[in-house]
């Protein structure tokens, strides 16, 4: 059954949501504090033990799928409810900050792996 | 007119999948047939879509009523119930593959980006901690951004600032990627697990791939596919809590 791949997608959300929240909570800020990530991790740790125990067939394990090929497509929608008249005021933030982010980050990509063949020898 | 409408916004989140579905035909189509697939599909989608949130107001296009099921669509709950779903097909067994210089990357990748953009954001102007966490969140992907800006209350516009920037992100990774590989020296799976690390966005980094050598594709992912949940992990929590001691 789909819905149960559903269900147990649904679980770990809101685990990670209320994990995040109590989080929020405890270092008293107004906010949910990592509970995407919390989320996350809790669907590849149960899902891999899940998986070893055969608890979730190919059609279960769809209902999880189908949401993921969402993913994109909500984002678009997204995109599209966001103030992006008054991020514009904001000029060149978003050019700046994503070319120079980028470039940074490629530039660190061989000092990494120079990095990983020293700690292999 | 004004009956269709009216109709249309009875049926306001089936109408927002037609929309959707349209918006990502089309950029398919353009993301083939204008840039021979070297701009991502998804990286043309999300653009489109802040297009047209320009047209709108400030609730983006959802200002206009016709409209009104893409807040639906597009809303916080289902935005982290999906992105949550992607962790799905991740394994531990991945993670191990994946290994202590995959790991080093990852981090190194989230927190890099993460500084030079609340950095450059501070200097552009930006001095509440909730702003700079935002924008410095946006600086890693397109979702981590507004998945940190929603969880520590940030306003829209700061949100889809931090949109733009993974965009922009996701786009040069996948056009610089063929042009610098052989300086970056990417050319073997190692590396491209510490490329999939360190630049985060996975449409980005396999579109990237797939133009230097397809079979490099899978070793890149490896890593990228971790980066957001990693992202929405430190983001709003130790980097936003670190940002505040900082700045409040």
């Amino acid at each position: 059954m789909k819905i149960y791949g559903v269900a147990f997608l649904a679980a770990c959300y809101l685990i990670g949501q209320i994990l995040g929240d109590a989080l929020g909570l405890l270092f008293s800020f107004n906010g949910n504090i990592g509970g995407v990530g919390f989320g996350m991790l809790l669907l590849i740790l149960l899902g891999d033990e899940i998986n070893k125990r055969g608890w979730l067939d190919n059609e279960s394990e769809s209902g999880i799928l189908f949401w993921s090929g969402l993913y994109i497509p909500v984002v678009v929608a997204m995109s599209s409810i966001q103030n992006v008249k008054a991020a514009l005021t904001g000029g060149w933030t978003a050019v700046i900050i994503g070319i120079v982010a980028t470039l940074c980050c490629f530039a660190l990509i061989p000092v990494i792996a120079k990095l990983s063949k020293r700690l292999k020898n | 007119m004004e009956l269709l409408t009216k109709w249309l916004v009875k049926h306001d989140l089936i109408f927002a999948f037609l929309t959707v579905g349209i918006i990502l035909f089309f950029s398919f189509i353009v993301s083939k047939k204008l840039t021979n697939n070297k701009i991502p599909a998804a990286a043309i989608a999300i653009t489109l879509g802040l297009l047209l949130a320009y047209m709108g107001g400030n609730k983006g296009i959802a200002s206009i009523p016709l409209f009104s099921g893409m807040a639906l669509l597009g809303g916080n709950m289902m935005r982290d119930f999906t992105v949550v779903s992607t962790a799905m097909g991740a394994s531990i067994s991945q993670i191990k593959k994946a290994g202590f210089i995959g790991t080093i990357s990852l981090v190194l990748g989230v927190l890099m980006a993460f500084l030079l953009g609340s950095i450059i954001a501070y200097a552009l102007g930006y001095h509440d901690a909730k702003s700079i966490v935002t924008i410095g969140a946006g600086a890693c992907t397109f979702i981590v951004g507004p998945v940190t800006g929603t969880a520590i209350g940030a306003s829209s516009d700061i949100i889809a600032i931090s949109i733009a920037i993974g965009v922009i992100k996701s786009v040069l990774v996948t056009l610089l990627t063929p042009v610098i590989a052989k300086n970056i020296g990417l050319n073997n799976p190692e590396t491209a697990m510490i490329f999939g690390g360190m630049m985060g966005t996975t449409s980005g980094v396999t579109a990237g791939l797939a133009a230097v050598d397809t079979k490099l594709v899978p070793y890149g992912a490896l890593t990228a596919t971790f980066y957001t949940g990693l992202g929405c992990l430190l983001c709003p929590s130790v980097l936003y809590y670190l940002t505040t001691i900082l700045f409040n």
